[in-house]
Formats: C-alpha cells, sequence, structure tokens
C-alpha cells in the first residue's frame, strides 16, 4: 500500500500517479506556491465560451430559430423548464433560472474540459472552486428564506410541524445539522469528489496501459488492451458523471430554493 | 497504513480538502461575471424571444378564428340572398301567372262582347233591312200587281165600263196607300 501512495524507485514496480498530478505546475508563478493555474485559466475560458456561445444564440430572436438559437433555446429551456419550472414552479421561479442556469452551464462546461482531450482536466477536482459554488448557493437560499419569511424562517426550517413536542430536542438537532451544516459541505464536496476521482481513474488508466506497453513480457504487454478497454469505459461513465453531477448540483439548488420558498408548508 | 496514506498526501502539500484561495477567487469572479452577463442578456433576449413567439402563435390563432367567422358570415349572408333571390323569384313567377290569368280572362272577356256586340249590329242591321226591303216592297208590289193583274185582266177590262170602275177604284186605292207612304 505504501507502495500506490510513495512515488517507487525502481521501474519495475507500477507507480500510480497520484493527487499531486493534479497540481500542474503553474502557468504564470507568483509568490511562493501560488500562481496562475490551469485551472484559473480553463475557468475564465469556459466563461468565455458561455457567455459567446448564448448571446450569439440568444441574440438573432427569430420566431423561426435557425441550429443555433435552437441549440441555445433548447439549452436554455431544459434549465428554465426542466429545472426552475418543475422545481421551484409557481410565478417566482423566473428569478431563479438565470442563477440556476449560469450554474447548471458553469458547472457543465468545467467538467467537461476532464473529457477533452489535451485539456483534460476538470476545474472542480481543485476543491475551490466547489466550495465557492456551494457557497454561493448555501448563502442565496438562506436569503431567500429570510426574505420571504422572516426570522421566523429559521424555526420554519428546523421546527418541523406535526412532530410531537417530546421527539422536538432529538428531531431540531438533526434538523440544524443536516440542513445548516452538512447541505453546503455535501454540496460541494459531491461535485469535487466525483470529479477528483473520475479524473484520478483516467489518469491511473492511461499510466496503466503505459506502464503495461513498456514491458518486456509480451503477455503484459498484451494485458494493455484490456486495460484500455476498462479506460474507455471509465471515460465514458466519468462524462456520463459530469454531465450529470451539473444537473444534481443545479438540481439540489433548486430543492433548497424551493424549501426556502415553501418553508412554512414543509 | 491509512496514516501512512494522509500523511504522505498531507506532506506533499496537497490535501486535496484545503483549496487554493486564489482559484476560489478566479472561480467567484468568472461566476460573477457570467451571471451579469446570463441576466443581462442572455436570459431576457430568451425571453423576449419566447413572449414573441408565444404571442405570434396566439395572434396566429386569433386571426384564424377571425377569419373563420368572417367566412361563415359570409356563407350565411349568401344563403340568405340565395333565399331570398328564390323566394322572389317564386315571387315573380306566380305574379306572372296570375297577371297572365287575368289577361286572358280580359281578353275573353273583350272577346266576348265584341261578338256580342257585332252580332247585336249585325241584327239591327237586317232589321233595317228588312225594313227597307218591306218598304221597298210596299212600293213596288202595287205597281207589280196592277202590272200583272192588268195584264191578266187586260182583255176584259177594255170591254166594258165596269172594269174601269175597278180599275179607277184601284188606282185610287193605290193612290192614297202612296201618298200613306209619302207621308
Amino acid at each position: 500500500m505504501i507502495a500506490l501512495a510513495l512515488p517507487a524507485q525502481d521501474s519495475g514496480t507500477f507507480t500510480p500517479p497520484g493527487i499531486e498530478e493534479l497540481h500542474l505546475p503553474a502557468i504564470i508563478p507568483w509568490g511562493a506556491a501560488e500562481g496562475f493555474s490551469k485551472q484559473m485559466l480553463l475557468v475564465i475560458l469556459s466563461v468565455v465560451i458561455i457567455a459567446t456561445f448564448f448571446v450569439i444564440a440568444a441574440r438573432k430572436q427569430q420566431l423561426v430559430p435557425g441550429k443555433l438559437q435552437f441549440a441555445g433555446e433548447a439549452a436554455y429551456s431544459f434549465v428554465r423548464n426542466g429545472i426552475a419550472k418543475d422545481i421551484i414552479g409557481g410565478r417566482d421561479f423566473m428569478k431563479y433560472v438565470p442563477l440556476l442556469f449560469s450554474l447548471f452551464f458553469f458547472i457543465l462546461v468545467n467538467n467537461i474540459y476532464g473529457a477533452i482531450p489535451l485539456i483534460q482536466l476538470p476545474t472542480f477536482s481543485h476543491v475551490g472552486g466547489a466550495y465557492v459554488m456551494a457557497a454561493i448557493v448555501y448563502v442565496t437560499w438562506i436569503a431567500i428564506g429570510i426574505k420571504r419569511n422572516g426570522l421566523k424562517y429559521f424555526k420554519l426550517a428546523t421546527v418541523p410541524s406535526g412532530v410531537p413536542f417530546y421527539i422536538l430536542p432529538i428531531v431540531v438537532p438533526i434538523e440544524i445539522i443536516s440542513n445548516f451544516l452538512v447541505r453546503p459541505v455535501t454540496h460541494s464536496l459531491r461535485l469535487f469528489a466525483t470529479m477528483l476521482a473520475g479524473h484520478l481513474i483516467v489518469m491511473i488508466s492511461g499510466a496503466g496501459i503505459e506502464f503495461l506497453v513498456m514491458q518486456e513480457n509480451v503477455l503484459l504487454k498484451g494485458a494493455s488492451v484490456l486495460v484500455l478497454g476498462g479506460a474507455i469505459a471509465m471515460y465514458m461513465l466519468e462524462a456520463l458523471i459530469m454531465v450529470l453531477q451539473a444537473y444534481v448540483f443545479t438540481l439540489l439548488t433548486a430543492i433548497y430554493i424551493e424549501g426556502a420558498l415553501h418553508a412554512d408548508s414543509h | 497504513m491509512n496514516q501512512a496514506i494522509i500523511s504522505a498526501a498531507t506532506e506533499g502539500g496537497t490535501n486535496p480538502l484545503v483549496p487554493n484561495p486564489w482559484e476560489m477567487l478566479v472561480v467567484f469572479a468568472g461566476f460573477a461575471l457570467l451571471m451579469f452577463i446570463v441576466v443581462k442578456y442572455v436570459v431576457p433576449m430568451f425571453e423576449k424571444t419566447f413572449a414573441e413567439r408565444a404571442e405570434a402563435i396566439e395572434g396566429g390563432i386569433a386571426k384564424a378564428e377571425k377569419a373563420q367567422a368572417e367566412a361563415s358570415a359570409a356563407l350565411e349572408e349568401y344563403k340568405q340572398q340565395l333565399t331570398e333571390a328564390r323566394t322572389e323569384a317564386n315571387r315573380i313567377r306566380e305574379e306572372a301567372r296570375a297577371e297572365g290569368a287575368q289577361i286572358l280572362a280580359e281578353l275573353k272577356e273583350k272577346a266576348a262582347a265584341e261578338s256580342a256586340r257585332i252580332t247585336a249590329q249585325a241584327h239591327t242591321q237586317i232589321e233595317s233591312e228588312r225594313q227597307a226591303a218591306v218598304v221597298s216592297l210596299r212600293a213596288e208590289v202595287g205597281t207589280l200587281a196592277t202590272t200583272l193583274a192588268s195584264r191578266i185582266v187586260g182583255e176584259a177590262l177594255s170591254d166594258d165600263a165596269r172594269s174601269a170602275r175597278v180599275v179607277d177604284r184601284f188606282l185610287a186605292d193605290l193612290e192614297n196607300q202612296n201618298a200613306g207612304v209619302a207621308k
């Protein structure tokens, strides 16, 4: 086990890539360890990609859309109707469409980076970005809850109605922990961990193939084909998870906002 | 063993749960910029298009309904006009028939009157002619009778004086009669 974590000295042993590989050397270094990293570049690139695509797609505003406009409208409608309208519903879902829309496509593009050759690095395999996204959502839904229900919101969110009073001492702490402490942590770590793990698996598969191909033994060389098959399958699974996690993150955001809006009926 | 892995991971300064603050800043700034663009441009443009499209579709439906209503109103009007025209034609035909019958009756009546008039005139004429014939006969009968009688009895009359008196009296009668006619 130690050999897996520590770089092995002899070439006969397989040395899998570790978490260190996710921290590429800074493109423009400054300070001691920090610098302008690949992740930062990718984040900026993602904003450019999303903004350019949707502004161009939405700009024409034709009643009968062209291909690009249709694609943009389909993507926009997916978040607007598929997530915001379905989950939040009612009259006021439109207010939260911009947030959900931005969240979904920002996370989606930054995840999909991991499946694109040469870029091959999901931004949220670094936990910082995931913390920021979850924090934005956390602040947002609490603000919505307070704005809608006043300070009574915290009572509504933590004291479920219809529960016998003698169970309340148990239920209330659980509600506080699950809603206000665990929720943002799981929200961010779910995204981060899936991206990190997926990226690690793809990296390890790649390194494994390379290692086996370099072996003298023909059988071991041949075994690399099996690993390649597995690597492709893992790559596909990872691509699916990248899309799925963007959807899950956005869906959960919509659910949290809905919960804050209608705290009195929960 | 786990301890060893964790320590190995953390010793390298790569505890995956410790964020890089600069990256957090970049992600936050990037997302804020994206939100701004989305709120300011993308969502309004898409919503405007959707609203326009919905309006266009609803407007189209309303327009089609209006056209439909107009068409059925026109059809109704045409039907009514057709019915009116048919009624009118029937009425005219009935009138013509009645008028024809009336004209026929009048003509018959007129013809009957005319024929009656002609008949009456003929009767009158015949009567007057007969009257004239009677008058002229009466004038001539005496002469003829006398002539005839004188031829028949001429021999005897020349002989005796008695016949001379008969002739005289007859002539006197004739003269009286002629004088009566001349009166």
